[in-house]
């Protein structure tokens, strides 16, 4: 259902602000969205002071740089640090992207820092992801196919490799489907771009031969026709990729077939 | 821990609006917006059917400033609700995804809404012979 407002709970409320030190020369103001289960409490905005001349050039530098140098409690997922892992996806200055990509001089102003939007929070910037997951899941995201295999691997030709360029570069970092208001709104059942994206990436491969199965799971009111080409996806997608094309390419598939 | 207790993080109230989902969420708006309006057309008609002096109160109901000002609402949002319409018919045959084609697309629809707006109001104006 449509709630443009915040639950009761989940409404952000104060903060407290960690001062640079002293002699601080080249000072930036990041404001990040707190949660501790441990306390009960409504999320906050806590302003934490940084020197960018001690910084590296990313939010994800900052972050670290907090957690390290000013507040050990603040909690978020990391781990590559270069773009390809998908962890430190996060709203950073209005728009879901990770925070490894994203220059902190990108940003005009105060950098605010949120977690995915619209998702259940388990501490800070760590969104719970299970159900985006088994929506994963859902979609039987593997290479399905009854012709005996070959000797060698199964062939495909450049043209028919190409196909899958822009598909499968995505990481799963699902900043495109927490960007999405039909996701936000409508979550339970409808896939989101992510996941719909991943559906077409097996659809138009050339070696999968579950093409007809896969249509059939997207013949429903919500998992897909739920995508009002809105194109909050294509927007945020930190790898520039394009899930709203993709699913413009599966409502063509589907109804394709019945003509 | 508590699992039951989890917030929900903060969406609407800290994206920044951008003019494909600004204009999407006008489509919904503007498609609200002519149902409603339905509603004073089947007055109009229902009033059309109970007599002259029902249809002269429904004809100064509508003539008045204020029936007018509603008017024009209404047919900008017939107009936006066209344009977009069709620019989703483009959509739906795999036509004007990639970001450039979509933000040209969606100022397309604005300039489309004010032409076709301000022409009908021009041209009934002018059919009255208020020019």
């Amino acid at each position: 259902m449509v709630e443009f407002t915040l639950p009761r709970n989940s409404r952000v409320t104060g903060g407290k602000t960690h001062a640079a030190p002293a002699g601080a020369t080249k000072v930036r103001n990041f404001k990040v969205y707190r949660w501790n289960p441990d306390k009960g409490e409504n999320p906050s905005l806590d302003t934490y002071e940084v020197d960018l001349d001690t910084c590296g050039p990313m939010v994800l530098d900052a972050l670290i740089k907090i957690k390290d140098e000013i507040d050990p409690t603040l909690t978020f997922r990391r781990s590559c640090r270069e773009g390809v892992c998908g962890s430190c996806a996060m709203n950073i200055d209005g728009a879901n992207t990770l925070a490894c990509t994203k220059f902190i001089d990108e940003v005009s102003g105060d950098i605010k820092v949120y977690p995915l939007p619209h998702m259940a929070v388990v501490k800070d910037l760590v969104p719970d992801l299970t159900q985006a997951y088994a929506q994963y899941t859902s979609i039987e995201p593997w290479l399905k196919a009854t012709t005996p295999a070959p000797e060698t691997e199964r062939l495909q030709s450049q043209e028919e490799r190409e196909k899958l360029d822009g598909l499968w570069e995505c990481i799963l970092c699902f900043s495109c489907s927490t960007s999405c208001p039909s996701y936000w709104w409508n979550g339970d059942r409808f896939l989101g771009p992510a996941i719909l994206l991943q559906t077409y990436r097996w659809i138009v491969d050339s070696r999968d031969e579950a093409t007809g199965e896969r249509l059939d799971a997207l013949e429903d009111p919500f998992r897909m026709f739920k995508c009002h080409t809105i194109m909050n996806c294509t927007q945020t997608c930190p790898k520039s990729l394009n899930p709203a094309k993709a699913i413009g390419e599966l409502k063509k598939l589907l109804v394709l077939r019945t003509v | 821990m508590s699992v039951q207790n989890r917030p929900l993080s903060p969406h609407l109230q800290v994206w920044r609006p951008q003019m494909t989902m600004v204009l999407s969420f006008g489509h919904r708006a503007t498609g609200v917006a002519l149902a409603a309006g339905t509603f004073l057309l089947i007055y109009w008609l229902v009033a059309a059917a109970s007599g002259a002096e029902a249809f002269e109160t429904a004809r100064g109901l509508i003539g008045s400033w204020f029936g007018r000002l509603f008017l024009f609402g209404w047919s900008l949002a017939l107009f936006y609700h066209l344009c977009n319409g069709i620019r989703h018919l483009f959509w739906d045959a795999g036509i004007g995804y990639e970001l450039p084609d979509a933000n040209r697309s969606g100022l397309a629809v604005l300039a489309g809404t004010a032409i076709l707006t301000l022409a009908t109001w021009i041209a009934g104006y002018a059919a009255r012979g208020a020019f």
